[in-house]
């Protein structure tokens, strides 16, 4: 655990309640994947930092490494990993994801 | 060996799905940083297992991901799963019907 990534991931999910590590930024995402995340971010206007990874490749494998987790985007709430694409476009559906905002004491739009 | 064939074979022995359905979705992504030509970029992974009975969602596609790693690391660039157990397929087709 001696990557100095490390200490700058866990200082963007100790300081924002939702942060999304993406593939270029909230207004222009540069991958379909991340694009489709903050699509869902911004359908319940939740607040959210985009850190985008595509401008420092020590991040970009950082997080991979700090999540156990190799694929990008990358959802974090309160400092929990929730998941990536896939997992938040299900929980989105099913209502889980609100269901986890209501939990975390998140603000959101019905 | 196709990637998809490497695929079905390491997830098949290491999970015993009753079911897995795999897709190459790369020509969807033509033109963007990850496609190649020739595909087997992108694929989408429905898997069901009772390797996932008691695990969540980032469970489940850990041990997808931890054995697909090699490929991860290599030819696939994106890898998108739906790792369900044979109990939440049965729910979810009687929903679809």
């Amino acid at each position: 655990m001696t990557n100095p990534v490390f200490e700058r991931i866990q200082k963007d999910i100790d300081e924002n309640e939702v942060v999304l590590f993406m593939k270029g930024t909230p207004q222009f995402p540069q991958c379909g994947f991340s694009s489709a995340v903050a699509q869902i971010l911004d359908y319940f206007q939740v607040p959210y930092k985009g850190v985008d990874v595509l401008q420092d490749p020590s991040l970009r494998e950082g997080i991979k490494e700090f999540s156990q987790w190799p694929t990008i985007p990358q959802l974090y709430v309160k400092g929990e990993f929730i998941g990536g694409c896939d997992i938040v476009r299900e929980m989105a559906e099913s209502g889980e994801l609100t269901q986890l905002f209501d939990e975390k004491g998140i603000q959101y739009a019905a | 060996m196709k990637v998809a064939d490497t695929i079905r074979r390491k997830l098949t022995e290491a999970l015993s799905p009753v079911a897995l359905h795999i897709v190459d979705d790369s020509d969807k992504h033509r033109g963007h940083a990850g496609y190649r030509e020739g595909g087997e970029s992108h694929f989408t992974v429905t898997i069901v297992s009772t390797a996932f009975e008691g695990d969540n969602r980032v469970a489940r596609q850990r041990k997808v991901y931890t054995i697909l790693a090699e490929e991860l690391a290599g030819p696939v660039h994106a890898l998108s799963v739906f790792a369900l157990t044979p109990a939440e397929a049965r729910s979810q087709e009687k929903r679809q019907q």
